[in-house]
């Protein structure tokens, strides 16, 4: 039998490899993350204000459903943002698995709690949202109803990941889960769909239909990438926490502590 | 990690392992009992809790004994691979350069024989209890039939990530539940489909699917999550 | 048949043992001792395949590879027979009759008798049958002394020392005060990781 197990190969001179190869190693993605997160930050804060004044402010009421649609501008991104992450939790529990990065673990399991925020946000707002609509704060519908599958899906992978004492184990069982999950999410989402066609005939679209005013539009899409520079700050500054209290007895902590650049 | 040529025939293996788990499952054979009881009496709950008007339990018959059978499979799945687990056979598995993979789908195999087809058997009574209209019935067993395996083989994914844990169990139902969603809403459909007199075949085509997905992909992350368990 | 370099493994970030090189060839006898603690039964799970290692390369070229650690892998309600014969079956590579091996660990009187009525002794004899039920290059023994009466101890020895003069390769793991006699014999001193 032949089993060869080694540790990483030398990088090779294409400078994409070799960053990506750096950002493999703690010390380096801890000081080359902390130099933009500020930035990033800041471009959220920029696009938030600006996002939700053009829609709670300057946007006109909506034709059917008056000014309680304004919540969309919160809802929306936020669900798209609970299915983003999870994706991009999925792939990178992908990487970390098959390649064993730790860097990619610690980014995976940091992810998971923003983006079960996200979903609880999107669950919140989609309720407060439904009762001007429907009368009452919770209904059934296809969206809600994934999006709650899609809660419990983020709280096991939290779940198992803190039940598991060593870390690195932790980290691997939940990035397998988050994979099986991402493998079964569109299964899930269709058959939701679907059976809330089945059960109740079309719902009322939470989007009031398929057209939508431009002036409506625009403040979305920016609230859009605006959560998308949250999720990078938030997920580079847990990753970076993650990373210190792991190598906390190693060298390139004591030196960040020292020269006080946390 | 032996090398092909010490490493005996694969459907030996296979073989010898499914007639080992038959084995110590009839050793227990009380045991067996067990969530076949529970299915019983978690059904018996609801005409209580509801109360017994044929019509009512008739409207909810599918969806009961479908959550009834997930709550039996759930609380049966601790068993699929903790005794390995426990006693370092599984570690044995590992090493003996069988695929992990194979040897998962052979202990999901007898765990549904063991677990999954007394509830597929007991079904009839359980529609009885139910009201189901006896129109609905043989679908409800083929949905049963078809769908029990799935949930085994689901489940063995979220059993084999949970096994080093001392509480396993608890955990288990979380992570698992969820993933069961999809079957669960083909499976009640084509039953309530059946029950109205409407054409209810796509749904088991659906289950169908499901399994043969199920089947192929599902062993594969139960063997890489029992590794994940062993380090 | 086995080379390790700088192997390593870690758990909550830090190393269970100093890092361990060495070389395995066929008739070797490597006994691994150490302190209490010190990552004896992990160093052996990492060679046999069951822990990826952390560091270091692992080069496994030996053809076939046996494992008796601190679980025995026996079922408790199925008899020494049943438990061989499954093992057999599993392994497919059988060289010698159930029966043969299994008096040849004196285990003969109670080979019918359910595994969970035997003493710890006699589980042990019978997790240490499977080594001769096939032929394997490389046995990776963790603790195989332990529980064992003197009796069985030399019966320990006398199957390796068989497996070590027919060129197969040992790793031995114990912390007991028992060696090996066997001429061909290297000493690992295992380190912990942890640091003072």
């Amino acid at each position: 039998m032949n089993t060869q197990i080694a540790v990483k190969d030398k990088p090779r001179k294409n400078a994409l490899v070799m960053f990506i190869h750096k950002l493999g190693s703690p010390p380096w993605f801890y000081g080359f993350t902390g130099k933009f997160i500020p930035w990033l930050w800041l471009i959220f804060a920029v696009l938030t204000v600006w996002g939700l004044y053009l829609g709670l402010v300057k946007a006109p009421a909506d034709y059917l459903q008056g000014e309680s649609f304004r919540i969309m501008y919160i809802h929306v991104p936020s669900a798209w943002m609970s299915m983003l992450i999870y994706s991009s939790m999925a792939v990178m529990g992908f990487i970390a698995l098959v390649w064993r990065i730790r860097i990619v673990e610690v980014l995976a399991m940091s992810s998971a709690p923003i983006g079960a925020a996200f979903t609880l946000i999107a669950l919140a707002t989609g309720s407060l949202w439904g009762r001007p609509t429907w009368g009452t704060y919770w209904v059934w519908d296809a969206r809600l109803t994934s999006e709650l599958v899609l809660l419990f899906l983020y709280l096991g992978v939290m779940g198992l990941y803190s039940a598991i004492d060593e870390p690195r184990k932790a980290a691997r069982a939940a990035c397998l889960l988050a994979l099986v999950g991402a493998v079964n999410l569109p299964i899930i989402h269709y058959s939701v769909k679907w059976w809330n066609t089945l059960h109740q005939g079309s719902s009322i679209s939470l989007t009031g239909g398929s057209n939508i005013d431009a002036s409506m539009l625009w403040p979305l899409l920016i609230m859009a990438i605006a959560v998308k520079f949250y999720y990078a700050a938030n997920l580079l500054t847990r990753a970076r926490i993650r990373l210190l209290e792991q190598d906390l007895r190693k060298g390139w902590v004591q030196n960040v502590v020292r020269e006080r650049k946390i | 990690m032996n090398p092909e040529y010490t490493a005996g025939s694969l459907s030996d293996a296979f073989v010898a392992l499914v007639r080992r788990d038959l084995l110590l499952a009839f050793r227990r054979r009380t045991e067996l009992l067990f969530p076949v009881i529970f299915l019983l009496v978690v059904i018996s709950l609801f005409p209580l809790g509801i109360g017994p008007s044929p019509q009512l339990l008739a409207r909810i018959a599918p969806g009961v004994i479908w959550i009834a059978a997930l709550l039996a499979t759930v609380i049966s799945l601790d068993a699929l691979f903790r005794s390995d687990f426990e006693d370092g056979t599984l570690e044995q598995f590992v090493i003996s350069g069988h695929p992990l993979t194979l040897i998962a789908l052979a202990k999901i195999a007898t765990h549904w024989l063991v677990a999954g087809l007394p509830i597929v058997l007991l079904s009839p009574l359980l529609a009885l209890w139910m009201n189901l209209p006896l129109d609905s019935l043989s679908v409800m067993v083929v949905t049963l039939a078809l769908g029990t395996p799935i949930l085994s083989l689901i489940g063995s994914i979220g059993v084999g990530l949970t096994i080093s844990l001392k509480r396993g169990g608890q955990l288990l139902s979380l992570l698992v539940f969820p993933l069961y969603v999809p079957i669960l809403i083909i499976a009640t459909a084509a039953v309530m489909a059946a029950s109205d007199g409407l054409p209810y075949t796509q749904f088991l085509g659906l289950l169908i699917a499901g399994l043969i997905t199920s089947v192929t992909l599902a062993p594969f992350a139960a063997a890489a999550a029992l590794k994940i368990s062993l380090s | 048949m086995l080379s390790a370099s700088q192997i390593s493994f870690e758990r909550y970030f830090a190393p269970v043992f100093q890092p361990v090189s060495f070389e395995l060839e066929a008739g070797r006898l490597l006994l691994v001792t150490g302190a209490n603690g010190c990552g004896k039964t992990t160093l052996i799970r990492v060679l046999a395949g069951i822990l990826h290692p952390s560091s270091g390369r692992l080069d496994n070229r030996a053809r076939g590879m046996a494992y008796v650690g601190h679980y025995l892998a026996i079922k408790d309600d199925l008899s020494v027979v049943e438990n061989l014969r499954f093992m057999r079956d599993f392994i497919g590579t059988s060289t010698r009759p159930v029966d043969e091996v299994i008096r040849e660990v004196g285990l003969g009187r109670v080979a019918e008798q359910l595994a969970r009525t035997l003493s710890a002794g006699q589980r042990k004899r019978c997790a240490l049958a499977r080594l001769l039920l096939s032929e394997n290059e490389l046995w990776l023994l963790d603790e195989p002394y332990s529980n064992l009466d003197q009796e069985g101890v030399e019966r320990v020895d006398d199957m390796l020392r068989q497996h070590l003069e027919a060129g197969g390769g040992c790793i031995l793991a114990t912390h007991g005060a028992h060696r090996p006699s066997w001429r061909g014999t290297r000493d690992l001193y295992l380190v912990s990781g942890a640091r003072a």
